[in-house]
């Protein structure tokens, strides 16, 4: 702790060094042991474009290999990956391998690193008036812990695990086929690698809080906070209370497999359906910890291109709140056929309608916020409308899903998969390009082009829809997902999902070009580009920012607007 | 290592270490849910979790007329070589009644095993109103090798699930046990599994 002073040398304005205004270290100090927090989220943002790309690839794999009914690629990506002579069952197990990497790949190594490590970490502290973090080396240790994770998880892919090489256990790790099912080091691996994250996003959160509660400038009272640094302090809150329940989970796992302990096992007296309550209670809230900051990043950009403050504030920020709480007791509709009673399910079914009067409360809010505003249709209100709209579409099925007796029939159907894809991969993943084309040149201090971000828009949005929205049909028609074969009754829709890929691939190589036409020949950005609806701190300052920023404390008036 | 933290550092310090506090009980919780779940499941007879009473208990309860039938299923899991079955399918009785049901086992193998059998009724409902008093489940059981036992079990059906509007329709109840072997006998589970992949060359020949 000795070095916590030297940390927060910018804390005085006075000290010897102030007229170096950015004294930057060299490289490998300033990437490699960064105490900063632009720096760390800079790197956060680079790892999950990274890990976008590899999960992205993965479901590549699959949507080719689900174009047409039968087996016809997985061997040969078995033999790409070392396999010799993969059998027909390590081809199939392959599968499972691939399901399982593209799921915890999105979830704990893209949108999450984005979303709370890289958006979080650079606007939090602008948006309070902080100077940087509250614990700039524990940021560092988590950036570096969730690295190594990932790490973890893709050495699974090449050590033996059960049938094939590579964890088989789906994201959910469900007992009994995560430990007698799979033998072999891959699921010790892939289940480390969620130690490893999971440690790093707690160190985060510890960080979070302590940063929102203690280094507010002065003035900014928690109601003054703008809402994506209130979506933040929630989704802290999550990963606080329901990441170490899953490290506890895990472990059991892990003794179980390796130990000789029988948490999950009948032979001994455990129950493998425990498991699943302790996933669960970790899994529920965890959608939510991918969403909020979503919410808070649209509320922001939604404001400021109707040039008015967000309608609703505290009912905003409330409402995030109460979706966190209720997060929490809702996770046993993940469970409906593990033979609760019909009571438990009616409970169960009716707290998570529960959850939609908060989700319904943002979506009209911004809806009002946007009424009589004075609408400019810039890239990142255009990806935020688009988020509305498709997180609207997952939330309904979500309620569809909701009711036990509804989900007996389509439990573990391409319906689900289209709902879950609709909230996550069109809605937390647009929220993500929302704020990227938000920010991206305050971070960078370029413009991106704003003609190849609305082509990469229309482009995305065209080609998710064509991809998930048939899933709809299929899972209703009962194609039962996580199977890389199916009926040929199922091929249209799986065919057109598979030209929705392509489509959205597409989409993502314009992406990139617009990344590198803008670090490369884009104009440079001023202090506050998008004018005069952007009202927040982080504007105040130039693009991109000082190395060290806020020497002097802002003062929020007492009469500002969040 | 003599540390001057400023203010500011020893309000973060204080607050990070509270907040990590948090997260240190959550992990206990999730810990302390193993045996809180299983209390839960024998209190309520979640998941068609059977109660247990003693014979004092049993000797207070009063038969009805209503008839309830019970039926009986006996399993055993795959890489046990014990055949194991109830004696008679299914038993009519009244709801408070005691009755007996006999289930035989026996050790097909060249060893001796023991085995640990879970159970639980359907509809999972009645788990809170299915009493045993006496029961081969509540003890592991070891067989020699060829070896075949009896094995009882007194139970009744306490009526007050006649009082449950969920449960008191039933008019069958079907008691399940599977056998397993018991966790720690490992050296014996090796021989099984090293017995099949024999088995199947010796087959395919």
């Amino acid at each position: 702790m000795a070095t916590i002073p030297a940390d927060h040398e910018h804390f005085d304005a006075h000290h010897d060094h102030a007229h170096d205004h950015d004294h930057k270290p060299a490289f490998f100090a300033r990437w490699f042991m960064s105490t900063n927090h632009k720096d760390i989220g800079t790197m956060y943002l680079i790892f999950a474009i990274f890990a976008g790309i590899v999960g992205g690839a993965v479901s590549g794999i699959m949507r080719v290999e689900l174009a047409q009914p039968g087996i016809q690629y997985l061997g040969a990506v078995a033999q790409f990956l070392g396999e010799k002579n993969p059998s027909f069952d390590q081809q199939l197990h392959l599968w499972n391998v691939l399901i399982t990497a593209h799921g915890l790949i999105m979830v704990f190594f893209m949108v999450m690193p984005a979303i709370i490590g890289g958006f979080g970490n650079w606007f939090v502290p602008l948006m309070i008036g902080a100077p940087d973090m509250a614990f700039p080396r524990m940021n560092n240790i988590s950036f570096w812990l969730t690295v190594a994770g990932f790490f973890s998880l893709m050495f699974s892919a090449f050590v033996p695990g059960g049938t094939g090489n590579g964890a088989g256990i789906g994201w959910t790790a469900y007992a009994p086929l995560s430990t007698s099912g799979s033998t072999g080091p891959a699921v010790d691996f892939a289940i480390f690698s969620l130690h490893l994250a999971g440690a790093g996003s707690i160190l985060g959160a510890v960080n979070f809080i302590t940063t929102i509660f203690n280094m507010r400038a002065p003035g900014m009272t928690l109601h003054k906070m703008p809402l994506f640094v209130w979506s933040v302090l929630v989704t802290a809150f999550l990963l606080l209370l329901a990441l170490p329940v899953l490290a506890a989970a895990i472990t059991m796992l892990i003794t179980d497999r390796n130990f000789g302990t029988t948490f999950f096992d009948a032979a001994g007296g455990g129950d493998p359906v425990l498991f699943q309550h302790l996933f669960w209670f970790f899994g529920h809230p965890e959608v939510y910890i991918m969403i909020l900051p979503g919410f808070g990043i649209i509320s922001q950009i939604i404001s400021t291109f109707s040039r008015k403050p967000v309608f609703g504030y505290l009912g905003m920020a409330y409402a995030m709140v109460a979706i966190g709480v209720v997060g929490f007791i809702v996770w046993a509709h993940h469970m409906y056929t593990t033979g609760l009673d019909v009571n438990t399910k009616m409970y169960f079914t009716a707290a998570t309608m529960v959850i939609a009067v908060p989700t319904g409360i943002k979506i009209f809010s911004w809806i009002a916020t946007m009424w009589g505003g004075s609408l400019e249709f810039k890239s990142p209100m255009i990806w935020a409308i688009g988020f509305i709209f498709l997180f609207t579409v997952g939330g309904v099925t979500g309620v569809v899903l909701a009711n036990g007796g509804i989900d007996d029939n389509l439990q573990d159907t391409y319906y689900v998969v289209a709902h879950f894809h609709y909230v996550l991969s069109l809605g937390a993943v647009t929220s993500l390009f929302a704020g990227f084309y938000y920010w991206f040149p305050k971070m960078s201090g370029r413009m991106h082009s704003e003609f190849l971000a609305h082509l990469h828009f229309w482009v995305f949005f065209i080609g998710v829809n064509t991809l998930f929205f048939p899933m709809h049909f299929l899972g209703m028609q009962g194609m039962p997902r996580r199977y890389p074969d199916y009926a040929p009754a199922f091929e249209m829709w799986n065919k057109i999902a598979t030209d929705g890929y392509m489509i959205m691939a597409a989409s993502m190589v314009i992406f990139f070009v617009n990344v590198a036409y803008s670090l490369f020949a884009g104009k440079k950005a001023v202090g506050n580009y998008w004018g005069e609806g952007a009202t927040t701190l982080e504007w105040t300052l130039s693009s991109p920012p000082p190395f060290h920023q806020f020497e002097t404390l802002p003062v929020i008036d007492d009469n500002a607007h969040h | 290592m003599s540390v001057v933290l400023t203010a500011e550092a020893r309000r973060n310090r204080r607050t990070g270490l509270l907040v990590g506090s948090i997260a240190l009980a959550m992990l206990g919780l999730g810990y302390a849910s193993v045996p809180l779940y299983r209390m839960f499941c024998q209190a309520t007879g979640f998941n068609g979790t059977t109660q247990r009473a003693t014979a004092a208990q049993a000797a207070g309860v009063k038969a009805t007329l209503r008839p309830i039938t019970v039926r009986f299923d006996a399993n055993v899991a795959p890489n046990l070589p014990w055949v194991f079955k109830p004696e008679q399918v299914t038993q009519d009785g009244r709801i408070g009644e005691r009755k007996m049901a006999f289930f035989t086992a026996k050790n097909t193998s060249d060893h001796a095993i023991i085995g640990r059998a879970v159970f639980n009724v359907t509809p999972e409902q009645t788990g809170a109103y299915f009493h045993k008093i006496q029961c081969f489940c509540f003890n592991e059981q070891r067989l020699e090798p060829g070896q075949e036992v009896r094995m009882p079990v007194i139970y009744y059906v306490d009526p007050a699930m006649l009082d449950d509007a969920n449960a008191r329709d039933t008019p069958e109840i079907t008691l399940s046990y599977t056998f397993l072997e018991a966790a720690g006998t490992a050296g014996t589970a090796t021989v099984v599994k090293a017995a099949k992949p024999l088995d199947r060359i010796a087959s395919a020949r």
